[in-house]
């Protein structure tokens, strides 16, 4: 074990999953994974690349994973913003790109799950509670991202980052995955076996072309499978509880802890932390919610996994948000609100049906 | 136009097409772009390792017809895609084809960086002033007068702005250590082209840095202008702003003058050679 930052331990899980390229933009609270990456990949003979922007990173990332190589890039969800043409072309392209959003706090869930790029694409999206759980998801991203030839998104934030934890990065072990044939090497050239890496759905001329439409609709069909098998949630105390709690990420562990003290005390609440983001844990959260009195949501921002939470209880019981925006002074780091005595209070007024207490404010502003 | 014979500068396809069918319209010149890289690349022996990106316009239609492992960009970001490959596989030769709208206007920043890091890649561009998928829209490199779908009366600097002489802007760069501008509007041209594609894939092979061969290419439809006017329509306008030469050699970068003083010379020599019977193939 060693007293790791967050940012350390996901770019030396990255690394011992076999990524070899990353290319990023510096921003905040994105940029110390950036600083390992180029730190350690040369180390590995790796290469990373200080981009001139995130268009340019995530451009470079494609070039890097067309030739069969793991690869990688990242930011905050707002430089993310810059990258999502890239991320839904990538994805009918069935290039394995691993993508890490250091977000300001949880504001990018629809960024994440909805894609703020063009189409009907998804992908997948893995949320770690802290950086125990980032080094096994981050190994996770890679594979999961070769297995299906799609992009994987791995949710942090500030507290992620930047927190020390005590952690081992011992490579996971997973099943093995067909060679790449897909990838280019140039060496294809000139022998009329030339390979194509497109996300249009054209093939080299004089062979069948699955055509544009084709392509869309294969994809979309790959997505359902992921969508069934790809699901990952950890629930707790739901059998009788008559308030289910649903969060994700840091904030999910604080809600797991302060549910934990809750049931301690004899008070039946549970709670559901989806670890998907997409594909999300319908079918969890709709059991949770069969026979409880009312399920809670608590995300730090305006609310936006509600939305899904709403569509897996299908009214089986009322769905309240008990979170809300919080942040620093600053907007990058975290806010007042991620607290385990004030996330008590919440819940603790969600479960007795007493009015939410107001959000606090953060005092120090620039 | 110019009254000479005209001659046959290739003998056979090129060994790296798959297909000679093309969608592209009569008296396009970008297909005879696209046979000087592909003869330069073949005729250097680099078939068996080299890779290519494509970006997005009328030529993105080639990914499908080039017998080359490649990338399909997107619009704009080509040069990026090519930094990834190269990175990965730095014993392969890596290209970029792009359009004017696609390197000039969409993707500006992607080249230039590229350029200055001198990534060990060469970036061709396709240009023929104009937005040609779309049918004819001014882009970052139309002329000054010229006209197009959104310039109707002729591009205004005072309105529209002036036109970026790109080739002129990579070669200021450090990383950059070849840059030409190439043509295709007569036999002689194409010529030259093809060996300044050959020195890039040359000084790109030796690992000097970021290469760079413009090309200009007839446009009639996206111009508005008769098929058969387009070679002359084009060296009369878009070549008299791009001109044609070796910008930057052995990172000696030469001036609009120079080049100008060297393309008349070369027309002389290039009517003597006619008048002679023959064009040597070797000299420059």
């Amino acid at each position: 074990m060693k007293l790791m930052e967050g940012s350390e331990a996901i770019a030396e899980a990255s690394i011992a999953a076999g990524c070899r390229f990353f290319a990023g933009y510096p921003m905040t609270p994105f940029t110390e994974l950036l600083e390992h990456f180029a730190k350690r990949l040369p180390e590995e003979h790796g290469v990373c690349i200080n981009a001139e922007s995130e268009l340019e990173a995530v451009g470079m990332a494609w070039g890097a994973l067309a030739t069969g190589a793991r690869a990688a890039t990242g930011s905050t969800g707002q430089g993310l913003s810059l990258m999502q043409e890239s991320f839904s072309e990538i994805t009918l392209a069935e290039l394995p790109l691993v993508i890490f959003n250091m977000a300001r706090g949880q504001q990018d869930y629809f960024q994440s799950t909805r894609g703020g790029g063009h189409g009907d694409y998804r992908h997948i999206v893995l949320a770690p509670m802290d950086i125990g759980e980032a080094v096994e998801l981050t190994q996770l991203a890679f594979h999961l991202a070769d297995k299906w030839r799609t992009p994987v998104l791995v949710y942090g934030d500030y507290l992620l980052a930047h927190v020390q934890e005590a952690v081992d990065i011992t490579p996971v072990a997973f099943p093995d995955l067909p060679p790449k044939e897909w990838a280019l090497d140039g060496t294809k050239t000139g022998t009329g076996a030339s390979r194509i890496v497109s996300p249009l759905g054209f093939d080299k001329a004089g062979r069948p072309s699955e055509g544009i439409e084709n392509h869309l609709r294969a994809i979309v069909e790959k997505q359902e499978r992921i969508a069934a098998e790809e699901v990952r949630v950890e629930s707790g105390f739901t059998d009788d509880a008559e308030t289910v709690i649903v969060a994700f990420g840091p904030p999910g562990k604080f809600v797991k802890y302060v549910v934990q003290q809750l049931r301690a005390e004899g008070e039946k609440i549970g709670y559901v932390r989806p670890i998907t983001l997409w594909p999300f844990p319908t079918d969890a959260v709709a059991e949770a919610s069969e026979d409880t009195a009312r399920v809670g949501v608590f995300e730090i921002c305006a609310g936006q996994m509600i939305d899904d939470v709403r569509l897996s209880v299908l009214g089986r019981a009322p769905v309240t948000f008990i979170g809300g925006i919080s942040t620093d002074g600053s907007g990058f780091g975290v806010g007042p609100l991620l607290d385990v005595e004030l996330i008590r209070e919440r819940i603790l007024a969600l479960h007795h049906d007493e009015p939410m207490p107001a959000l606090p404010h953060n005092e120090r502003q620039f | 136009m110019t009254s000479v014979e005209m001659r046959q500068v290739g003998h056979k396809l090129p060994e790296l097409l798959l297909t000679q069918e093309h969608h592209m319209c009569p008296g396009c010149g970008e297909p005879l772009a696209l046979r000087g890289y592909l003869e330069a690349i073949s005729e250097l022996g680099l078939s068996d390792r080299t890779i290519g990106v494509a970006g997005i316009g009328c030529y993105t239609s080639f990914s499908m017809s080039m017998d080359i492992d490649l990338v399909q960009a997107l619009h704009g970001r080509a040069p990026s895609v090519a930094t990834g490959v190269k990175r990965m596989r730095p014993d392969s030769i890596v290209f970029t084809i792009q359009g004017d709208g696609d390197m000039v206007n969409e993707g500006l920043q992607e080249v230039l960086h590229t350029a200055a890091r001198g990534e060990n890649v060469t970036c061709i561009l396709l240009n023929n002033g104009v937005f040609g998928e779309t049918g004819g829209h001014m882009t970052a490199t139309s002329v000054i007068g010229q006209r197009t779908k959104n310039s109707l009366d002729g591009r205004d600097a005072a309105y529209h702005g002036y036109p970026i002489l790109i080739g002129d802007l990579i070669a200021q760069l450090q990383g950059a250590a070849y840059v030409a501008r190439g043509s295709v509007h007569n036999a002689g041209a194409v010529a030259r082209t093809k060996r300044m594609f050959k020195r890039a894939f040359q000084a790109q092979e030796r690992g000097e840095g970021f290469t760079f061969v413009e090309v200009l290419t007839m446009c009639p439809t996206g111009w508005f202008i008769p098929t058969l006017d387009g070679p002359e329509y084009m060296n009369d306008t878009l070549g008299e702003v791009h001109i044609m030469g070796e910008l930057k050699v052995d990172g000696v970068v030469r001036s609009t003058e120079e080049l100008h003083e060297e393309n008349v010379r070369k027309a002389a020599e290039m009517e003597h050679a006619l008048a002679r019977g023959g064009i040597d193939d070797h000299h420059d």
